[in-house]
């Protein structure tokens, strides 16, 4: 099984800020692997790298097959990368379906992006309900859920979500983490950054813990749940 | 404390709550809980269904053809023709602080870089204006990727004070060059050419309309179209336009260099107007009118900027009145709008129609969607 994405021994600076220190991570082909940690642990930091808003001050980032360690993140959208930033971003003067809409910006065949349109309703009949509100009106879950949506139009290969359950209420959160679960069946690596390791864990088939930059544990998610200090950093014994 | 209890139980003996979680079947995806109730539409009142019908446009064309029939004074042609070169330099910056939220505070620059390449050109050299076009075009063009090049990678604070400068530094260089005939500026400026019986004012303002209207019709497309939505795109979010895959950079030149080609042309036909220019119509307060135009008029909707060019461009005249007063009450005016309609006279409606063809489109999946 070929990788969808390989980083190896990442260095990452902010000023003279140490923000990683040569994290190495594989994400498979329909995979979801967890990035779990602390604040400042420098999960933010390894998607931003990935997606290339943040510049790699070493090492390198394979998606593909292809070195993209420092493509811009317009080029990585076109290759099938799509990030859904941390804090949701979504457009919150537009409208539901304009917030879809902008998903397929790099598709260039509108009766694709009008199918993945109505998937993505149908996947989130609440969204469809909500196509001509403005998106800033959406509650926290939906504004999230319209984020994943979103980035679905653009038909990603791999997806990338930054804490898609800040802020949100527990029941929600097993919403977004079930939309995540059938993002992966249908074929989309997905890399999921979480601090709620719990529901991370439970859609997660791998996950890495990441301490000061660099990983400190990985393994399989039975693992992870299993190793003593997941559970006292993270989910409470 | 809450949480404390919830989670007491270790991860192989989930708690009661998250068993419930877990038990919920699979039924519940994406009924995520409540926002806002979906706003009930409004019923438009009779003006903005007047104004809002298809035909209203083309009756405003209309009756700026008709115009010199109407009223033929020389008075009339003039400020009618200095109203219209205001709405292309309007629609122009609309583009750019409207559409893309680039805040430009010297946008006057292109307007005189326009002016000063064609009349120089016409001048010196004896070249009819239609022919100083495409110099101008090209000159504006320069302009643009000059001042935008460097500060467009720059957010919009930075942007609003480098451009500040640029709107100066072009004016005291016009003022202070040879060529641009220093502080007396350019004169004699032909006309378009010669247009036999009819009168020379009233056949540039005919030209001017035509333009004008070109101009605007073109600006309004631009803004529906797919760089039209990644400028608004750009305008909400650029962080989250980027990560959607928009080259925010490039997008953001597009409406740079083409909110500089309007304000050249509109300085082509400022020149022509005049028939002399001078640094002193260049100045910061002309950029800050025109900034003014398509604030007041509601930016990114070109109906608004347009009325409210027409507005800043008129009302002066129609206060003449009021004798030393008209400045003070044209600016007691404008604040008294901006506080009752800060949103503009003729706001951009957020609920945009799709075209014609999308809209049935979204109705039938609509359908679809709720079986």
């Amino acid at each position: 099984m070929t990788n969808v994405l390989e980083v190896k021994d990442l260095v990452v600076n902010y000023g003279k800020v140490e923000a990683l220190k040569g994290l190495s991570l594989t994400v498979g082909a329909a995979e979801t692997v967890s990035l779990l940690g602390n604040n400042g642990a420098g999960k933010s930091t390894t998607v931003g790298t990935i997606s290339g808003v943040v510049r790699a001050g070493s090492g390198s980032v394979t998606a593909f097959g292809k070195d993209v360690t420092n493509a811009k993140p317009w080029d990585l959208v076109e290759m099938g990368i799509i990030h859904v930033p941390e804090g949701r971003r979504i457009f919150s003067r537009l409208t539901v379906h304009e917030n879809l809409q902008i998903g397929g910006y790099t598709v260039t065949d509108g009766k694709a992006i009008d199918t993945r349109i109505k998937e993505v309703y149908e996947l989130l009949p609440r969204l469809a309900e909500r196509r001509n509100q403005q998106g800033g009106t959406l509650s926290g879950g939906e504004q999230q859920m319209l984020a994943i949506g979103r980035a679905m139009i653009a038909a990603p290969r791999l997806l990338m979500l930054d804490e898609p359950s800040m802020g949100l209420a527990p029941l929600m959160v097993a919403q977004v983490m079930d939309v995540v679960r059938s993002i992966t069946e249908q074929g989309t690596a997905v890399l999921l950054i979480e601090q709620n390791a719990r529901a991370a864990l439970k859609v997660a088939s791998r996950g890495y813990v990441l301490d000061s930059g660099t990983v400190t544990i990985e393994g399989s998610a039975d693992e992870l749940r299993a190793d003593p200090r997941v559970v006292e950093a993270y989910l409470g014994a | 404390m809450t949480d404390k209890r919830l989670d007491s139980s270790t991860p192989d003996e989930p708690s009661g709550f998250v068993r419930a979680l877990d038990e919920r079947g699979d039924a519940t995806v994406g009924t995520v809980g409540q926002g806002l109730a979906p706003a009930t539409t409004r019923r438009a009142n009779p003006v903005s269904r007047l104004i809002g019908h298809p035909a209203f446009g083309w009756i405003v064309i209309a009756l700026a053809v008709a115009l010199p029939f109407i009223n033929s004074s020389a008075y009339a042609i003039r400020i009618s023709t200095d109203a219209l070169i205001f709405i292309m330099l309007a629609v122009g910056l609309n583009v750019v602080v409207g559409y893309c939220g680039l805040l430009d505070l010297g946008y006057a620059a292109f307007f005189a870089i326009g002016a000063y390449t064609s009349g120089v050109l016409s001048t010196t050299f004896g070249w009819p204006i239609v022919l100083t076009v495409p110099f101008v075009i090209v000159a504006a063009v320069i302009g643009g990727l000059i001042i935008g090049g460097p500060t467009l990678r720059l957010r919009s604070d930075y942007l609003a004070i480098v451009t500040l400068g640029f709107g100066e530094i072009i004016r005291i260089t016009a003022n202070n060059l040879d060529f641009t005939g220093g502080p007396n500026g350019v004169y004699g400026i032909p006309d378009f050419g010669d247009f036999g019986d009819y009168r020379a004012d009233i056949a540039t303002y005919w030209i001017v309309v035509v333009v004008v209207g070109l101009a605007v019709l073109a600006s309004s497309r631009l803004g529906r179209g797919r760089l039209g939505r990644a400028w608004r795109f750009v305008r909400e979010d650029e962080d989250a336009a980027e990560a959607m895959g928009i080259h925010t950079y490039k997008v953001k030149f597009a409406a740079y260099v083409t909110g500089a080609i309007f304000g050249g042309l509109g300085g082509v036909l400022f020149a022509v107007h005049q028939t002399a220019i001078s640094p002193p119509s260049f100045n910061f307060l002309f950029s800050a009118l025109i900034l003014m135009a398509v604030v007041l008029g509601g930016m990114g909707s070109t109906p608004g900027v347009v009325v409210g060019a027409v507005i800043i461009s008129l009302l002066p005249e129609l206060l003449r009145g009021a004798e030393n007063w008209r400045y003070l009450i044209f600016g007691i005016l404008l604040i008294v709008v901006m506080i009752f309609r800060p949103q503009g006279i003729w706001p951009h409606r957020t609920d945009e129609k799709p075209a014609r063809g999308g809209r049935r489109r979204s109705r039938t999946d609509a359908t679809e969607v709720s079986q």
